[in-house]
């Protein structure tokens, strides 16, 4: 049983547009699962779908959507409201703003521990104190006493993270943690993440647009387009022999070192993601695919090329090879 | 300390905009209608609002038992007929809400200007007046300055002109210096355009929206305030009709006959609403946040 | 922070300053106040006669002055029509004032913090465009008219409130309830939109993450931010609620400061209306250096700096 299990997830808002198409993964505990794509393919919204955390007029719908095996389509707010924080926790993108402004470092970390086990203060602060060292802050009883506007954006994503661990989370949702940092300060914070997967054995589901984050820290990718996942596989083989067209424009944007000659121009997807009207058939990628056929407007099977590795296309799975022998 | 103050307070509502035109188009209706009331109305009704008939004192309105259609809203404690004067009383609330936006307005959008387009020392200066024009009680000075000079028609005009002038300063102000640090207007100092020129031609144009807005508000104030400067017998003199003090000189009939005070003072009411839906549909329709 | 309050201290004082120059400018510009006060009635030696009495024949700088250098220590003369020294009058009366400008506060709060925080929590709904519709009606309202309403309907027709005077804190509800309409629809919408803007924050999102009860993330989380600039601008309003309170103890035959500087003018008293004046503008001015601390004391950003 998968610790997070999403299947055929929808999400619509006000009826109008829709941001989720289906999409389906799976994180396994201990594990860190990329999901990886452009600005809006639905990365986040797939996130605070899960969490139920849309906006209101958002509307969401799945086949299937289970915790530690507990359907959480049927939850009311307020036992969803149990879990999250709980055995479920998510950081975002923004420390900057994610903390309130009005409240101590300390009074927001502890009253996650005194709603849910209804820890007393005392006991609750040494927790806090405890995971704020943990996340490698120094000096964590002063910093329980200040204000987020006296941390910097690397120090408040700690505190989220170290918010996030209070109480031991089987599930760590985190949406972009690293986009609005420095490159030093991001990977500082991804070794933490590693380290912290590592030592507590924390299911990790990790949005991101950034491949050279997915390489050094993914067990397994999803790579999202338009709302629906394209292609999973495990990290090393969707690096080695990515199969959805999608999947290998994103990989050719990235240079290699040693791999990309000096001169040679980087890869580039030619236009954006487009709006999927209600009632689209078909692969959502073709207008921008080199390999688009007429059989893309038609149904897309959902394809096996290895263990663990689908794709969705109308290719077959050993397409590349062939193109490379021809 | 006008920090507080100068604070633009409360976003526009969230309605949907058929709502929205809803209230715009009401509020248009409302102020039309008072408007067309005080232009026409004088002379469409066959009574003197000023011509007394004690032998026909308080008379009911139509609708009420005994009521008659000669007069269709009564008469007042003096035999006055309570149509005329109410139509008459619209004029002086409208030519006294205009007239104090027109003065205000002249006085407000100068000093604000003035700051927000010099800025440094001058701004200091702007916004000292301001403050100190915040920190004096409106209603009490206006009485009192009416008070001991003598109640009159322009008076109060210009009572209320000197003193309801801080909403124009504050939103001239602050939207001067919005429009004075656009890439346009910068673009315009540089092609050497005089201040003169940069101020009439790109600062006014643009902040004059805004400034409607202010208006608005500012001319329903002007209009409730006469009406309580007159209730307390220190705005429009007698017999002159506003709404006020037809309010005040039926207050000890009121008891006995609530219709007295309920007419005026619907009128009033309504046309205030109407001048604030007015305002608010406009500031929807230009999609200003401030001034409130 | 520190500097930023001597700031406002310093400009405060010059401001107090100002208005002290206006107020007694106020009272002269009627032209001869000593012919204002002996009455129509008064022949040329009465009116040379109180001239003198009050000090009327010295040049205008000199009275300037004098008034200055007493009201700086809390004298403000005599009433002419009260026969009382002009502070002792203020004194007796504010207490008046103040209940009924701190009942109106309490009940404007207590009507306009929650329905905000509703029309925020359901934004763009009915209930929305019903509290909006609140905040519009109660700005159109004539406060005087209200008064006179609410006198006919509660005290005549049900009875259940005295209709005028001040013997009990039954006295105090209705003029209280008139005068929290002139101050519930800024409150009210301030409220709202500052709910909303808190709601749809990022911090709000991290508490719902965090599974905060709705109590607590409404109550705690947004209220807090949102509370900010309501509280400072409470206060302010508390002053202009004090310095309209003239209107509404006149209705109600309170005899508050307003209802002693309406009588006052009325009978050209000008020593007590110049103080007056001058007393509602000093407190609105320490109510607005109270708001300032307030903001300071409410938003730790601003109390770090």
């Amino acid at each position: 049983m998968s610790l997070l299990e999403v299947r055929g997830l929808r999400v619509t808002f006000g009826g109008r547009t829709a941001a989720v198409r289906g999409a389906s993964l799976s994180v396994e505990k201990g594990e860190t699962h990329c999901l990886v794509g452009e600005s809006g393919c639905g990365k986040s919204v797939t996130a605070l779908a899960v969490m139920n955390l849309l906006a209101r007029g958002a509307r969401r719908e799945a086949e299937a959507l289970s915790f530690a095996g507990q359907d959480l389509r049927h939850l009311s707010d307020r036992e969803m409201s149990r879990l999250r924080g709980d055995r479920m926790a998510m950081i975002f993108q923004e420390p900057m703003t994610s903390l309130n402004p009005a409240y101590t470092i300390g009074s927001q970390m502890t009253e996650v521990l005194r709603r849910h086990r209804g820890a007393p203060r005392a006991r609750a602060a040494e927790r806090a104190a405890e995971l704020l060292a943990r996340v490698g802050i120094t000096a964590p009883g002063m910093r329980l006493g200040q204000y987020p506007h006296q941390l910097s954006g690397g120090l408040r994503q700690r505190v989220m993270i170290a918010m996030a661990l209070m109480c031991d989370p089987e599930l760590l949702v985190a949406d972009e943690p690293t986009t609005a940092l420095d490159v030093t300060v991001q990977a500082q914070i991804l070794r933490l993440l590693a380290g912290l997967q590592r030592d507590l054995g924390l299911g990790i589901l990790l949005i991101t647009h950034d491949l050279g984050i997915v390489a050094r820290v993914a067990d397994r990718v999803s790579v999202m387009y338009a709302g629906e996942v394209v292609e999973s596989a495990p990290t090393a083989q969707l690096f080695a022999a990515p199969r959805h067209p999608y999947t290998r424009g994103l990989l050719r944007c990235v240079p290699v070192p040693g791999k990309v000659r000096r001169d040679e121009p980087l890869g580039s997807i030619p236009g954006v993601v487009p709006r999927i009207p209600p009632g689209f058939r078909g692969c959502a990628f073709r207008d921008r695919c080199p390999h688009a056929a007429p059989a893309c407007a038609e149904a897309v099977p959902r394809q096996e090329a290895g263990p663990g590795h689908e794709f969705l296309c109308t290719l077959p799975p050993d397409w590349a090879l062939r193109e490379r022998a021809a | 300390m006008s920090g507080a103050v100068l604070v633009p307070a409360g976003a526009a509502g969230g309605a949907p905009r058929w709502l929205r035109s809803l209230g715009l188009a009401l509020g248009l209706l409302i102020v039309g209608l008072v408007a067309f009331a005080a232009v026409f109305g004088p002379s469409l009704v066959p009574h003197d609002p000023f011509a007394q008939d004690l032998g026909n004192r308080l008379a009911v309105p139509v609708w009420m038992e005994g009521g008659s259609w000669t007069h269709p809203l009564g008469t007042d404690q003096l035999g006055r007929d309570y149509l005329a004067r109410l139509v008459y009383g619209a004029r002086i609330s409208m030519v006294i809400g205009l007239a104090t936006v027109i003065a205000s307005g002249l006085i407000g959008t100068t000093l604000g200007v003035l700051g927000g387009f010099f800025g440094g020392r001058v701004d200091d200066a702007v916004l000292f007046v301001i403050t100190c024009r915040l920190s004096i009680p409106v209603v009490l000075v206006a009485l009192a300055v009416v008070g001991l000079m003598g109640s009159s028609f322009t008076l109060v005009i210009l009572v209320l002109g000197l003193l309801l002038w801080d909403r124009f300063a504050v939103v001239a102000r602050s939207t001067t210096m919005q429009v004075r640090n656009l890439d346009y207007v910068a673009a315009a100092w540089c092609a050497g355009a005089s201040r003169a020129a940069i101020l009439w031609r790109e600062v006014l144009p643009n902040i004059a929206t805004h400034l409607a807005v202010v208006a608005t508000l500012e001319m329903a104030l002007a209009i409730l305030l006469e009406a309580a400067l007159s209730f307390l017998g220190l705005g429009v003199p007698p017999p002159l009709p506003s709404w006020g003090l037809m309010i005040a000189e039926a207050k000890d009939y009121m008891f006995f006959s609530p219709w007295v005070i309920m007419i005026p003072g619907i009128a009033l009411f309504v046309l205030v609403f109407g001048i604030n839906l007015l305002g608010d549909g406009l500031r929807d329709m230009l999609g200003t946040q401030d001034a409130r | 922070m520190l500097t930023f309050l001597l700031r406002r201290l310093a400009v405060a004082i010059l401001v107090a300053m100002t208005v002290l120059t206006l107020s007694f400018m106020l009272t002269r510009l009627s032209g001869d106040l000593a012919i204002s006060i002996a009455g129509p009635n008064a022949t040329q030696e009465d009116v040379a006669l109180i001239r003198a009495a009050y000090g009327l024949d010295r040049p205008l700088v000199v009275q300037y002055l004098d008034w200055v250098g007493r009201a700086a220590v809390g004298d403000f003369g005599t009433s002419y029509f009260f026969r009382e020294r002009v502070a002792d009058l203020i004194a007796q009366r504010m207490p008046i004032t103040l209940t009924l400008g701190l009942v109106g506060l309490g009940i404007a709060l207590l009507v306009s913090i929650p329905l905000g925080i509703l029309a925020a929590v359901r934004e763009g709904s009915w209930v929305d465009r019903g509290v909006m519709l609140v905040a519009l009606v109660g700005q159109a309202m004539p406060s005087f008219w209200l008064g006179l309403l609410l006198m006919i309907l509660l005290g005549l027709q049900l009875g259940w409130l005295p209709i005028s005077g001040t013997g009990s804190w039954e006295h105090y509800v209705m003029p209280g309830i008139v005068l929290a309409f002139s101050a519930i629809p800024a409150l009210m919408r301030l409220t709202r939109s500052g709910m909303i803007e808190a709601l749809s924050s990022d911090y709000i999102r991290t508490a719902r993450a965090k599974g905060l009860s709705r109590l607590s993330i409404l109550g705690k989380h947004a209220l807090r931010n949102a509370a900010i600039p309501v509280v400072s601008i409470a206060a302010v309003q508390l002053g202009f609620m004090l310095g309209g309170s003239i209107v509404i103890e006149t209705v109600f035959a309170l005899h508050g400061v307003g209802y002693l500087a309406w009588e006052s003018i009325s009978k050209n008293d000008f020593p007590v209306v110049q103080a007056v004046v001058l007393v509602l503008a000093l407190i609105y001015i320490g109510l607005t250096l109270l708001a300032d601390l307030l903001n300071a004391a409410l938003d730790p950003r601003l109390r770090a700096s």
